[in-house]
């Protein structure tokens, strides 16, 4: 029994870790500023928990094993335990712990303490049961106010823009998220019913989008492409339903985009 | 104490309505915590599976459920969620066992206030069904998750379910905390009142000590569920806005299926309220309730692991420091769950802080858990076996914590299925095991016949490897970004190279989920025809292996047990057995 039960823990320790190491599945590739510091600290902790990981379950294995009754096993060693071991390993504990926290807490505060720099892209994001909008200011900078009686399908305001306003009329709505290499963009999430939560994997970000609040973030794409957005909080039944695109664009393209959308408007 | 214990002393009843259904006794009544549990693991079970089926096989028809429609896998998941947390995970190892075993292990003839615990395990039972009856009423039951963030669960035009549904759901969940309110009292007043003489509080058995500590939090935690329920309630139904801000708009123009779910339906008039509030209430329970859920499965680990090993546990007042300082900190780190929340990001970095510093006594206790074995004598009965499926889920469980409580790595790792295997084998599976080991070491006290042992040995392989291949995988879909509660990955393009994953969890799930089988069928056998148990079958050295099996109604048959040393004798250098009962006057030396 000891060398099955050995077997089994050891078993289903190497086959785990195996994937891990294999990187069979992993993070899916990173293409903001912040992925290479995300994935560095992702590493950092993989290793040093996989050791333990792996040190515990083996040694555990080991133990129940090697320490079975049998006949003539040596006497068990009465002992009520040692606190010099326990204050050892307590104070390494912490140490890792806490430690691997601090290390971390620099990309934290990089990407969450300050806000954006000036001159980043301005973008609105804004959830609704169950799609994501964006919206670029235009030239004035100022987005129009929204209020929930305007919302309406029919007359393509799903975000319910006071559409007389001033500020209205550069104000380009798109259902796909449009960025420039590059830049930094700073993205204000609002929601219009339940909490959202504006996930894109590539780019390491997520934030929720709650109603009554809106959350500025930043996060800077540093290479070109389509990634898939989603949404990352339950927010009724299609759910899974909500998802988008961000469309990474070199400068050029993107300000061509944005002027054709411009022109649209006019 | 012994005025104590003669005041509450009652007369063993005749009938059988007073003795085995409105009993005041705490065994009867831990027995009933114990099969209302159980019938709500198989409910929950259940529901599992019809998700794991539905996540693979989206188009299949599920049984009771007809046609699929957008909403079914979300209101399978929530109630899954709400069942398992509250009427399993809370009931079994803490009302349930400690309803039967702390008295005993204490030397009381029975809790401080019997009708109490009568009461509050009616409470329970009705919550259970109020839960339940939300399938059946039109709308089905809520969609809000577990959790049930606000405005989700706060607007009835939010989503069907959202109506009477979800009403039920939070009026069941107010009921639960009521129950749970008056057993924590219960627990806490006969852990400090009724102990017998000799049984310090440095001499109670770890599982005492947990069951303790779990009822403190359980008071100071269910108490703010309650409040929040109640606000929640009246925010649904009487206007108010303590989570609902103002200026929603669920006219469902963009919502299907088309025409929208509410095509007439104005702006919400709230105002003024803060879905954060409602995160911070509930957490506010919610954290320290997973420690609810698991606290007595460490307890229940630390007395089976000495037991078996033939061994004193490894530290023991480093144990009860631990668990006390995993109480502590357990009120101080709920915020760990609202990292992606918009909750200020200073906050989530002292949060953080002290979440990491909760990682420190868990470790210590898996340490002091493997200085337990090292160099004891194993001995492989199946609750033994169980305990060490506990600490290596504990240890696999464990692990994951230090990437999900660093704010950084939350940002990737939130709400994907990272956090599903995550909690799932170490608040879910872990107190589960512990729970299986709790029922096959006290099976014999309190039926008083032995479980089949080959049965446990099968029931434990298939387990231990079932739910690692459930649950292991998920981390790997929630690196690659799985997000959870998603009842298709059909929409996602990079989602598809997951299936395959997907699909094996699922098959895991069929198997494990068919070997709980075998052990509803060894324990309903054991109980009519297994073999007789003796009084100690395990050689262990607790009060409740001093008395009859089954113990009687007063528990020591008119005896108060003296109890001269701490729990965990085993192999005492000269003693002529290697155990020394807790109430064996003979020496043993100083520590």
């Amino acid at each position: 029994m000891g060398l099955a039960l050995l077997a089994v823990i050891w078993l289903i320790t190497l086959l785990s870790t195996y994937f891990f190491v294999a990187k069979t599945w992993w993070l899916p590739h990173g293409a903001s500023a912040a992925a290479p510091w995300i994935d560095g600290q992702f590493a950092l902790t993989f290793w040093l928990m996989g050791i333990v990981f792996v040190a515990a379950q083996l040694g555990l294995g080991y133990f129940v094993w090697k320490y079975r009754e049998r006949p003539g096993s040596a006497p068990v060693e009465y002992s009520h335990g040692n606190t010099k071991l326990e204050i050892i390993w307590t104070t390494l504990t912490a140490i890792l712990f806490v430690g691997l926290n601090l290390m971390g807490s620099t990309v934290w505060a990089h990407e969450r303490f300050e806000p954006a720099k000036p001159g980043s892209v301005q973008v609105e994001a804004t959830g609704a049961q169950f799609a994501w909008f964006f919206r670029y200011p235009g030239p004035d900078g100022t987005y129009a106010n929204v209020q929930a009686k305007n919302i309406s399908a029919e007359e393509q305001n799903p975000l319910g823009m006071d559409i007389e306003s001033a500020d209205a009329k550069d104000d380009v709505v798109s259902g796909v998220l449009y960025l420039p290499v590059n830049r930094e963009v700073d993205i204000t999430l609002r929601s219009q019913d339940v909490i959202h939560s504006l996930f894109i994997p590539s780019m390491r970000f997520k934030q929720d989008a709650v109603p009554g609040l809106a959350i500025h973030m930043h996060f800077t794409p540093v290479e070109t492409g389509d990634y898939e957005i989603v949404c990352a909080e339950l927010c009724g039944l299609g759910h899974y339903k909500m998802h988008g695109m961000l469309k990474v664009l070199s400068q050029e393209d993107f300000d061509k985009w944005l002027a054709s959308k411009e022109a649209e408007k006019q | 104490m012994a005025t104590t214990a003669t005041v509450h002393a009652h007369a063993a009843p005749q009938g059988f309505i007073r003795k085995y259904v409105f009993s005041l006794d705490h065994k009867v009544i831990g027995i009933q915590y114990y099969f209302l549990a159980l019938a709500a693991v198989f409910v929950g079970m259940f529901l599992s599976l019809l998700m794991r089926i539905h996540l693979v096989w989206p188009n299949y028809s599920l049984p009771f459920f007809g046609d699929i429609k957008p909403e079914t896998y979300i209101m399978l998941l929530t109630m899954h969620g709400t069942i398992m947390v509250f009427f399993v995970l809370t009931t079994a190892p803490q009302s349930g066992f400690g309803n039967y075993f702390l008295p005993i292990q204490i030397g009381a003839p029975d809790m401080a206030f019997p009708v109490l615990n009568m009461l509050s395990f009616w409470t329970t039972l009705v919550s259970f069904i109020v839960m339940l009856a939300a399938f059946f009423v039109t709308g089905g039951a809520p969609l809000h998750g577990w959790t049930g963030y606000a405005p989700l669960s706060a607007v009835p035009s939010a989503g069907p379910g959202e109506g009477l549904g979800a009403d039920l759901w939070i009026i069941s969940i107010a009921i639960f905390c009521l129950a749970s309110l008056m057993g924590a009292l219960n627990f806490i007043t006969t852990t400090l009142d009724l102990r017998a003489k000799g049984m310090k509080l440095m001499r109670m058995p770890l599982t005492c000590w947990a069951w303790f500590v779990t009822a403190i939090l359980g008071l100071l935690a269910f108490g703010v569920l309650l409040s929040a329920g109640i606000l929640l309630l009246l925010d649904r139904n009487a206007g108010t806005s303590f989570f609902v801000p103002g200026g929603l708009n669920f006219t469902g123009r963009l919502a299907f299926p088309p025409g929208g779910l509410n095509p007439d339906g104005a702006p919400i008039t709230h105002s003024g309220g803060s879905p954060l509030l409602w995160q911070h209430l509930f957490w506010f329970f919610g954290h320290p309730e997973v420690y609810i859920a698991i606290l007595p499965g460490m307890g229940v680990a630390s007395q089976l692991l000495s037991t078996f090993s033939r061994k004193p546990i490894f530290g023991y007042k480093a144990m009860v420091y631990a668990i006390l300082a995993i109480g502590i900190l357990g009120f101080v780190v709920w915020g760990h769950h609202m990292f992606m929340s918009g909750m200020s990001p200073y906050t989530a970095f002292s949060f953080s802080i002290m979440t990491m510093g909760i990682g420190v006594p868990s470790a210590i206790k898996t340490f002091n858990w493997l200085g337990t074995i090292y160099k004891g004598k194993v001995r492989f009965s199946t609750p033994m076996l169980y305990a060490i499926g506990f600490v290596s889920l504990f240890v696999s469980g464990g692990l994951s914590g230090p990437f999900l409580a660093q704010p950084t790595l939350d940002i990737q790792l939130h709400d994907t299925y990272f956090v599903v295997g995550h909690f799932h084998l170490i608040m879910g599976v872990a107190a589960i095991f512990g729970m299986f080991a709790g029922t096959y070491y006290w099976f014999p006290k309190m039926f008083g016949r032995m479980m089949s042992e080959t049965l446990g040995r099968w029931h434990f392989f298939i387990t231990l490897i079932g739910t690692y291949a459930i649950f292991m995988p998920m981390h790997y879909l929630g690196m690659a970004a799985q997000p959870r509660r998603y009842s298709q990955f059909t929409e996602l393009a990079y989602l598809q190279g997951l299936m395959p994953l997907n699909r094996f969890i699922t098959y895991a799930a069929f198997v494990t989920i068919g070997a709980q089988f075998i052990f509803v069928i060894n324990l309903f056998w054991t109980m009519f025809k297994g073999p007789k148990a003796s009084d100690n079958p395990w050689e262990a050295t607790t009060l409740e292996w001093t008395t009859a099996t089954p113990p009687p109604h007063d528990n020591f048959g008119g005896q108060t047990p003296v109890v001269y040393h701490g729990p965990y004798e085993y192999s005492v250098p000269g003693a002529p057995k290697d155990y020394v009962m807790q109430t064996d006057p003979a020496g043993v030396p100083a520590h």
